[in-house]
């Protein structure tokens, strides 16, 4: 593993920390004061800073730092989590996220937002109350784009650096003067109980320069009397070294605060005054080679025989410490690549029940898996047209093939299902900016967010997705004035769900806003030529009226909404996903966006049906039901359209096959089959085919990548026998049943 | 014989970091995710020093810290802190639950080295 390997993993550990931030501040702006979420919070930050300054990413150092002296100050309870604050919190949660993005994928930040950031937050962190959201930029502190961090005020035991210098020597006067420095060092029992070693300090102390030492054991009790656990000894030292007094305190810093240590440089000529003035009488040991090998069993051992001994302790301790690291550097060369897959292999351990897959083995996997369903079924039909002597144990095998596959298929298919959990996250800083910049108050709610859809939708929902909710802040929902003077909370709320629904995934996104103005979108829609003057639309045929091209309702197209990005746009990319949008709205209550998707995309349960002699695959998932239409059920209404009573109630009766421009008349409904689908939004229907071959599972080949769209139909497959077979679309069929336009539409596309 | 390390930190990052730079330094390293993985790993695993992070999720650094003093086969082992400079009165806590000492995040390898060469013999 190399540098950059351990970046990438640092970034994606910055997603997880950052998902987690932002659903910490979340759960904090809900009223929720469990200290282990100020921690999470607080740790999903500190963790971002800290891998940041292993990569030396400044920019983003400096703004975890800030960022995090703050959530420290709410973590001490010195800083009350209330709304304006998390307000602040939440957009440094962003311009966090941007920052690691710039990071790692270049790009620049918006500096002045995050310098304004820098300054909420410190302020925030010296107690002082966010500014109103009205109100202008806080008062102007010094702009520095390397954030200074000041003390705060009461903060006694909060954040404050501490300088350290160790290159101050180096300005000792020229002329090559060594200094000498004398050490007096006595070591509390604590020094021991925290893991330090007297020896391994002189060890140290003598690699600085030439040492002299001096034991003093007056203070140890006769062995009946001993404790083993108090320090007894102490030392005199005195080391003549280049990188004087500050090179020896170097060396002490771990340990200074549990012993007793004097430390001073003493001038070459004035050695012998000072030390009469100041000490006793010491006397020098002198550094006797010699003694190494004796002392070299003592190295390991405790103070007793460093007292005894302690130059030659320490030196020896030195020099075993170096033997030991060469033979471990040798062996490490040898063993260095076991070792590695042997701790990688413990640490996977560690990481618990998940492992990272690139995703493109997942979709060979799958594209595979897709392959054998293809292959398995093919070998199915082969066999049955081969087969005289009906059952045979080829037929058996054939049967757990079949149910093998289709096992392997849903196991595979689970590997690429994830959470929508992510893109709801993201949709939380869409809703906060676009709340920022249009002035209203809004309330995202999410529900649902671990429902699992296959990775591609994920991928391509978050696009529309913020497109919608922009739509819905800024046309949907009212000012905060004005919902109050409708007697609303002046807090608009979008509420965005997932959820399952028979094989598919339901999301919904709805507002508590005003409602489509259906005088508005009509007069638009006419204006626009979309709709004749006069036409007599329904309001659910009215609200549609908003996915057509180049629709928008606003009067100016505003910098958020407008980006030259329609709900036509929108639509188009979640049917480019095999999925279906519709919306209802009240009049002052709010419109509710309702998106139907599928949970893969590469595979589905088809019933297969015969057309005009084509053979087509209609999603079963849309089938509520079949029947065999009887002559007395079909009713003729208006000129063409027929409709077929079912129980009691009346469905409109739809020839696929007519509307696909397979035949040029309608086909009689008695000699077909009639499918009853539930399409999103449009009721039921009776699909007219004319027969139905069965039902199975089939792989979805892209129309779009290898061919072009083609309306009513949505994708194609291959069926066991080799033949290409359309997937139908259910809803634009029931669509075009309904509208004129759309079936043009599939008119020319099918003679074209 | 190599010299063992264990290492707590509950960032991906920062443990490939710690283990990229011991192994190329001639260090046995064995990892743990919290507190309170590290004193189980402790058990079995007889570390010669152990290099900890203060901020984890379970079990902190204190805390971590404060048991393993308490073990009585490990409670003298040296334990060095990984702190940001910043950390003045986190360094302070640390000692007083008994670290041995700290090295100062972001650790360039070489004071990573140093540091754990001072502390052990």
């Amino acid at each position: 593993m190399d540098m950059n390997e351990i970046k990438e993993i640092f970034f994606q550990e910055c997603e997880e920390q950052l998902a987690e931030l932002e659903s910490g501040l979340l759960k904090l702006n809900d009223g929720d004061r469990d200290p282990e979420t100020v921690n999470a919070v607080f740790r999903a930050v500190h963790s971002i800073k800290g891998g940041a300054g292993a990569f030396g990413l400044d920019d983003l150092v400096s703004f975890a730092h800030v960022f995090e002296t703050t959530l420290d100050c709410v973590r001490s309870n010195k800083l009350e989590p209330t709304q304006d604050v998390l307000k602040v919190m939440l957009k440094s949660a962003d311009v966090l996220a941007d920052l690691t993005n710039a990071a790692r994928d270049g790009g620049s930040v918006d500096e002045s937002r995050s310098r304004t950031l820098i300054r909420e937050l410190e302020a925030l962190a010296h107690g002082e109350a966010p500014a109103a959201a009205e109100a202008p930029a806080p008062r102007p502190v010094a702009a520095a784009p390397a954030p200074v961090v000041e003390k705060p005020p009461v903060n006694d035991e909060g954040f404050q650096p501490i300088p350290f210098s160790f290159g101050d020597f180096d300005d000792e006067p020229a002329g090559h003067y060594v200094p000498t420095v004398q050490i007096d060092f006595k070591p509390k029992k604590d020094l021991y109980a925290k893991g330090n070693e007297a020896v391994l300090l002189l060890r140290d102390v003598s690699r600085l320069g030439e040492m002299s030492v001096y034991c003093d054991m007056d203070a140890l009790p006769p062995l009946d009397k001993m404790n083993p656990e108090e320090a007894y000894f102490s030392w005199k030292l005195s080391v003549t070294t280049e990188k004087g007094e500050d090179g020896v305190r170097s060396v002490f810093e771990f340990a200074e605060w549990d012993c007793d240590l004097d430390i001073r440089t003493i001038e070459e000529d004035v050695v012998g005054e000072t030390a009469d003035e100041e000490e006793p009488p010491m006397q020098p040991v002198p550094f006797d080679l010699s003694m190494l090998d004796e002392g070299a069993a003592g190295a390991s051992a405790g103070e007793e025989q460093a007292a005894e001994n302690p130059a030659a302790a320490a030196v020896a301790a030195a020099e075993t410490a170096s033997k030991v690291a060469q033979v471990a550097s040798r062996a490490a060369e040898n063993a260095k690549a076991a070792a590695a897959s042997a701790a990688q292999a413990s640490q996977a351990a560690a990481a618990g029940q998940t492992i990272r897959v690139d995703l493109d083995r997942v979709d060979r996997l799958i594209n595979l898996v897709g392959e054998l369903v293809i292959n398995q079924a093919m070998l199915s039909q082969s066999v049955v047209e081969n087969d005289n002597n009906g059952t045979s144990s080829i037929n058996m095998g054939l049967e757990e093939l079949q149910q093998l596959t289709r096992e392997i298929q849903d196991s595979v298919m689970a590997i690429r299902a994830q959470p929508v959990k992510p893109v709801f996250q993201r949709m939380a800083r869409t809703v906060r900016e676009i709340a920022d910049i249009t002035g209203k108050s809004v309330r995202l709610i999410t529900e649902g967010e671990n429902t699992e859809v296959d990775k591609t939708v994920i991928d391509k929902l978050a696009e529309p997705l913020t497109h919608m909710i922009r739509n819905a802040v800024d046309h949907g929902l009212e000012m905060p004035e004005k919902r109050e003077a409708l007697g609303k909370n002046p807090e608009g709320t979008v509420r965005l769900t997932a959820k399952h629904r028979s094989g598919r995934i339901i999301i919904e996104l709805a507002d508590d806003g005003a409602g489509i103005n259906r005088e508005k979108v009509r007069q638009k829609a006419i204006d626009n030529d979309l709709i004749a003057a006069d036409a007599n639309l329904s309001d659910e045929e009215i609200d549609n009226l908003i996915f057509h091209a180049g629709f928008s309702t606003a009067d100016k197209v505003s910098d958020l909404s407008g980006r030259g990005v329609g709900m036509d746009v929108v639509k188009r990319s979640i049917q480019a996903l095999g999925g279906r949008i519709s919306i209802s709205s009240k009049p002052g209550q709010g419109s509710v966006f309702t998106m139907s998707l599928p949970l893969t995309l590469a595979v589905l349960d088809g019933m297969v049906v015969t057309v005009a002699g084509q053979t087509l695959v209609v999603p079963l998932t849309a089938i509520v039901e079949t029947l065999q239409p009887e002559a007395s059920a079909i009713h003729s209404f208006g000129a063409s359209q027929r409709l077929i009573s079912i129980r009691n109630s009346f469905c409109p009766l739809v020839d696929v096959g007519r509307i696909l421009n397979f035949r040029g008349t309608q086909a009689n409904p008695v000699d077909g089959v009639a499918l009853l689908v539930e399409s999103e939004g449009g009721g039921q229907r009776a699909l007219m085919v004319d027969a139905i071959q069965g039902q199975r599972q089939v792989v979805i080949k892209s129309l779009e990548a290898n061919y072009t769209h083609v309306p009513g139909i949505a994708a194609a497959t291959i069926l066991g026998d080799g033949r290409v077979a359309l997937i139908l679309d259910v809803d634009a069929v029931v669509a075009a049943s309904r509208g004129q336009s759309l079936r043009q539409d599939i008119s020319l596309a099918a003679t074209g | 014989m190599k010299k063992k390390v264990l290492t707590v930190d509950d960032s991906r990052t920062i443990r490939n970091m710690l283990l990229v730079t011991l192994n190329n330094a001639g260090f046995e390293t064995i990892q743990a995710e919290d507190g309170v993985e590290g004193l189980e790993v402790l058990e079995n695993a007889n570390p010669d020093v152990i290099v900890t992070d203060i901020n984890m999720p379970r079990l902190d650094g204190f805390g971590f810290i404060e048991g393993v003093r308490r073990n009585e086969k490990y409670r003298a082992i040296p334990i060095l802190v990984l702190t940001t400079e910043s950390d003045a009165e986190k360094k302070n806590r640390a000692r007083q639950a008994g670290a041995t000492g700290w090295i100062v995040k972001p650790f360039d390898p070489t004071k990573l080295i140093d540091a754990i060469e001072r502390v052990t013999a």
